[in-house]
């Protein structure tokens, strides 16, 4: 809403504030006020001139010398404009002037003729083109000729002006009118307001009696005015009233419509005008569209309408799409001569509807979809009235037409100070709380210690006790509320032991070296599932905007790699990233998808990177490994962790594996797939994905002290050559098993292929720990203990001993 | 014999000192007072003399063997300070060469904002809610004063699965399923999270992005509780010395509702780029629960009270560290990211 300041000034005084001043009041009372726009721009020295002599430019078939009276003095000007002619009225920049655009008037020669200034168009001097009048779109804006020459330009257009534009809360419709907004500054300010004054002499003959009504969608129609203006002139509107439309952001068309535009403004309720002669049938009936239903509207477009689509018809055809946009066919044009105004009230869900099916929100649907004061619209409809008389030489029929189911009663709210203090923590006088009720002008009665106030209906946002709080709280001054703090019952408050987790998770994470992502929960079809531990049916979006966002992700991963890609592209070229966040599997039984949060880390480049001292190692398996394994133990979980050879789409055959917790499988690890990685531009990278629901939800035992060791303990290494198939994981139960009670640890600590060792075979060596907590251990004992051992692996593994 | 001995003790102590390191010296103790020496040689001699001499001789023999012996102890302690001296030197380094990096990573920005306003509530007793990303309309609109049709869903332009179900568009259903569960109890938590809405991405929009909201349901709740609430807070995140503002403001489920301005931290209220030359920062909504929330969640609004409050962890994390762009929140720049890797005490 764009609040012309000077417009303002008609219904409330509140001059002696600054324009910021008052800014910055109706901010802190609850409008805010998002910026303020001088229309002059500070421009100076433009003024009205007048065209005495206008001549085409020997050497330039598109310019004209123009000799211009710009008030006792004239100024040769070089004209482009087509329009340009004697005779005319225009403005005129003179040297010196600064237009918005922040074009410097100078003298200057066109083509070897001197040119003192500019002639202007109304765009120069800083209106949108969509604002300006039709007929002076391109070219130059040509002024009245009650004008003259030598006086500002900017004060006959209305231009020293500043207009406020605000930034309305949906609840806010009652300050899409200048009366609106009147009262609010008025509450602000404590000052009285103006309304206009409705005054006209009627002709003796009765609109009815040329009109016929009829509403059938009385529920969608509940108030219809009509009243009927004859002999109207349609022309250009005064000077004042075009300026005005366009301080408020309209433009102007003719007077006719003009005024219902102005009216729309200053009451808020949107007027349409028919031209009677147009409507052929004398007769106007409101009902639905029929399917199908053809118009075509204001705007050259043939619509097909619905039956839930509400229309004007002159009882044949619709002439207009109710409270959006009026019919061509009954348009009011130049030659018009009788006017039909409609006022009326449609229902704000039917206006919607419409609006949106349609495609068209303009200034009247707006105001119909937040609901119009139901007191205002037959008030509108007489004030357009007085002002054809006034402005289009219009004779006004005595009476309306109406239709009116309307309930216009205002709305009771009771309420007691204490309701108010209470919620408030504060301790407003009940008399304080009256006082803010009269600036709102609310009529408010003090009975039994309560405060009873009819709301009139203009406010409609105002429905309940707290709306009352608010509105004695915001004028009142929200900086006079103290600042407290809850009194309740005293609670430990924290994270839950899941939530304490999750943070662990990550410290452990970023201790080890990788930073935390945050990429989209909406994916690809291509990448949705790809990766993913688990497959489900998809949660797909009804109306994605793009494809590349149009489903839940099953899966981490992807978007971890192209985060990867992204930083690899941009010369980052070792990452290490994880993410922890919800990936989304199928439905539930409530209808919304299961949701499980997940871990996931990608790998690329470099891990170890220390150059000057040799020491550059390249990310492999056993780091991605090493991270999974330490993340397993800060959870307490590392004893229960297992790994197995995996076959997982898009990841290398030969290096993925299965996270198992206990015989739970819960995640993956491993090599990109070479293919994969080429696609994605990325060199050798690793990746992981968990389920840290299931993960973290694993029951942990209680943490408890184990003696520390009072006798030594004694190492034994064995070095083996086994089939290069058997895994380390294998061999290493086939000792813990054979190691019986005294074997308290087992460590890989060489592999090697290659020379030496016959080819399908590979050689390992492990370094055994024997300690028995009771006693020193024996020679003997270990030795017993050892040869079961490698008996074990002699016999197991088929492994051959390396002496 | 005598003017034999006073010259070997000098030809000795003439060597030791041309010694320059421990194994010459060595050599020298060797070939002088080793078996096979001179000193030796005359010790063994002293047979030959006569046996009124023998003692007098032995005496200077052995006065002689001493005093070279502690010249060179002397000389082998000089040599050995010197070699470890020497040691030293051709074990320095250039300590100002780069250590062996300790790796690490670090926090998202957007998680450092988070946690810091968690932990800031925890400590005054709040819990930590968190609900589903996908949503039923009924607890993202309906019981939070949107029935369908409301003119302010406007506001939010939704993704939505089927006419039912959604991407949630904001927190505020973590706080409506907690209300509902909660069973007429008391109830204290934030609510952090990931919501949606149907926005292009571009500098100051996200189709995704995070909230964190409170909310205080309680008897007796009451705005200046809230006031005093964000008041802290304010000076929690952006510094001790901010002043707050609430401006009157409009959410279907708070009523009266309010925003909160603070102070510029940039330049503390005088105007500057920062706060737009107004002084102020726009920061969070907030607003006492509406009683048709409270109602649908089966309090008594009449008894009970509440307020709430809600912001975006994006928009404080712009402010706190002068970030421009929402983007880099999601583009994963390790080049942006670890920027972020300081502890904040």
């Amino acid at each position: 809403m764009l609040v012309s300041t000077n417009w303002l000034s008609n219904y409330v005084d509140w001059n002696e504030l600054s324009v910021e001043e008052l800014a910055e009041k109706i901010t802190r009372a609850g409008i805010e006020v998002d910026g303020i726009i001088d229309r002059s721009f500070g421009m100076d020295n433009i003024v009205i001139g007048y065209v005495n002599n206008c001549v085409k430019h020997p050497e330039a078939d598109k310019l004209h010398i123009c000799q211009v009276d710009v008030g006792g003095e004239i100024s040769q000007i070089i004209c482009g404009a087509p329009n340009i002619a004697e005779g005319q009225h225009v403005i005129v920049a003179r040297p010196g002037a600064i237009l918005p655009g922040g074009m410097k008037i100078k003298k200057a020669k066109l083509r070897g003729e001197e040119s003192n200034g500019m002639i202007c168009s109304l765009q120069e001097l800083g209106i949108e083109g969509k604002l300006v009048p039709k007929a002076y779109a391109e070219g130059i804006y040509v002024l009245p000729n009650d004008v003259r020459a030598g006086d500002s330009a900017l004060t006959h257009l209305g231009l020293y002006d500043r207009i406020l534009e605000f930034d309305l809360t949906p609840n806010r419709s009652d300050a899409l009118s200048m009366l609106g907004v009147a009262y609010e500054v008025g509450a602000i300010l404590s000052k009285d307001i103006k309304l206009p004054e409705i005054s006209y002499s009627a002709s003796a003959e009765k609109a009815q009696s040329v009109l016929k009504l009829s509403v059938e969608a009385t529920e969608d129609n509940p108030m219809y005015v009509a009243k009927v203006v004859k002999n109207v002139k349609v022309a250009e509107s005064p000077q004042w009233l075009q300026n005005t439309l366009m301080s408020a952001g309209i433009r102007p068309h003719n007077n006719v419509v003009d005024i219902t535009n102005y009216v729309l403004m200053e009451y808020g309720q949107p007027l349409h005008a028919f031209d009677y002669d147009r409507l052929e049938t004398k007769e106007i009936v409101v009902r639905h569209a029929r399917e199908g239903e053809k118009m075509v509207t204001l705007d050259q477009v043939e619509r097909t309408l619905n039956d839930q689509q509400l229309v004007i018809t002159n009882g044949k055809e619709p002439v207009a799409l109710a409270g959006v946009m009026g019919g061509a066919n009954s348009e009011v044009r130049e030659g018009t001569t009788t006017v039909v105004i409609e006022s009326a009230y449609f229902a704000p869900s039917s206006v919607r509807q419409t609006s949106k099916e349609v495609g068209l929100r303009s200034d009247a649907s707006t105001r119909f979809e937040k609901g119009v004061d139901p007191n205002r619209v037959a008030e509108a409809a007489e004030r357009a009235a007085q002002m054809m008389a006034e402005l289009a030489g219009g004779e006004v029929l005595e009476g309306s037409v109406t239709f009116d189911e309307l309930d216009k009663t205002p709305q009771r709210i009771i309420l007691s100070p204490d309701y108010v203090n209470n919620r408030l923590g504060m301790k407003i006088a009940m008399d304080e709380m009256k006082t803010i009720m009269d600036r709102l002008q609310i009529p408010t009665d003090l009975i039994n210690g309560q405060l009873v106030m009819d709301i009139p209906t203009r406010r409609q946002d105002l429905k309940i006790k707290e709306d009352m709080i608010e509105e004695i709280a915001r004028l009142y001054g929200y900086d006079e509320i103290p600042k407290t703090l809850p009194i309740v019952e005293s609670t430990p408050g924290g994270l839950t032991p899941y939530q304490a987790k999750r943070r662990i998770v990550r410290r452990y994470l970023e201790a080890a070296g990788l930073s935390q992502a945050l990429t989209y929960s909406l994916a690809s079809p291509k990448d949705a599932q790809a990766f993913a531990l688990e497959t489900a049916p998809v949660t797909k979006l009804l109306m994605p905007m793009s494809e590349e966002r149009s489903i839940l992700r099953q899966s981490i991963i992807p978007h971890l790699l192209d985060a990867t890609t992204y930083n690899v592209a941009r010369r980052n070229e070792s990452i290490a990233l994880y993410e922890t966040g919800s990936v989304f599997l199928g439905i539930e039984e409530d209808g919304l998808p299961k949701e499980v949060e997940h871990v996931a880390a990608a790998l690329t480049g470099k891990w170890v990177h220390h150059a000057w001292q040799g020491e550059t190692k390249k990310v492999d398996f056993f780091v991605m490994k090493g991270i999974v394994e330490g993340l397993f133990e800060q959870l307490g979980l590392h004893e229960r962790l297992q790994f197995t050879k995996a076959t997982v789409d898009q990841m290398h055959p030969g290096r993925t594996a299965t996270v198992w917790l206990d015989d739970q499988s819960v995640g993956i690890i491993g090599q990109v797939h070479p293919t994969v990685q080429k696609q994605r531009d990325l060199q050798e990278t690793y990746v992981m994905e968990m389920n840290l629901q299931a993960i973290m939800q694993t029951a942990i035992e209680e943490l408890l002290y184990e003696a520390v060791p009072r006798y030594p303990s004694i190492s034994r290494d064995i070095a083996l050559v086994v089939d290069r198939d058997t895994t380390a994981a294998n061999l290493e139960k086939i000792i813990q098993q054979a190691g019986g009670k005294l074997l308290k640890k087992v460590q890989l600590f060489d592999l090697y292929e290659g020379k030496n060792v016959d080819e399908g075979t590979k050689s390992v060596a492990f370094s055994l720990t024997y300690f028995d907590p009771e006693r020193t251990l024996t020679d003997e004992d270990v030795v017993k203990a050892h040869s079961k051992v490698l008996d074990a692996l002699t016999v197991q593994a088929n492994a051959q001993l390396r002496s | 014999m005598k003017e034999q001995l006073h010259e070997l003790k000098e030809q000795v102590i003439l060597k030791i000192k041309e010694s320059n390191t421990v194994k010459d010296l060595n050599d020298v103790r060797v070939a002088y007072l080793g078996k096979k020496g001179p000193i030796t040689d005359l010790l063994k001699g002293m047979g030959k003399l006569p046996a009124e001499e023998r003692p007098k001789m032995g005496a200077l023999v052995n006065e002689i063997r001493e005093s070279v012996t502690e010249i060179l102890e002397e000389r082998k302690e000089t040599l050995e300070q010197q070699a470890i001296q020497e040691q030293l030197e051709n074990e320095s380094i250039d300590v100002t060469l780069p250590g062996r990096p300790v790796e690490l990573g670090n926090h998202h920005p957007l998680t450092r904002v988070v946690e810091e306003i968690e932990d800031f509530f925890i400590s005054m007793g709040y819990e930590i809610a968190e609900g589903p990303e996908v949503e039923k309309d009924y607890y993202n609109f309906e019981a939070l004063n949107l029935p369908k049709g409301h003119p302010a869903r406007d506001m939010q332009d939704s993704f939505y699965i089927t006419e039912d179900i959604l991407l949630r568009t904001h927190t505020s259903p973590v706080q409506a399923r907690t209300m509902e569960a909660k069973d007429g109890a008391a109830i204290k938590i934030i609510c952090p999270g990931k919501v949606y809405r149907r926005d292009s991405d571009d500098a100051t929009h996200s189709h995704q992005f995070t909230q964190i909201e409170g909310l205080v349901v309680g008897e007796n709740i009451r705005m200046s509780d809230l006031k005093g609430t964000l008041d802290l807070l304010a000076k929690k995140l952006f510094g001790a010395e901010r002043e707050i503002r609430l401006r009157p403001s409009f959410f279907p489920f708070t009523e009266p509702s309010v925003e909160m301005d603070i102070s510029c931290f940039k330049c503390g209220g005088t105007g500057c780029n920062v706060c737009k030359k107004t002084g102020w920062i726009e920061i969070l909504g907030a607003g006492m629960v509406h009683p048709n929330v409270l109602e649908m969640a089966g309090y008594n609004p009449e008894e009970v009270t509440g307020f709430a409050f809600g912001m975006g962890p994006e928009r404080i994390a712009m402010l706190k560290y002068g970030v421009e762009d929402i983007r880099h929140f999601y583009t994963n720049d390790i080049r942006f990211i670890s920027q972020f890797h300081r502890s904040e005490a």
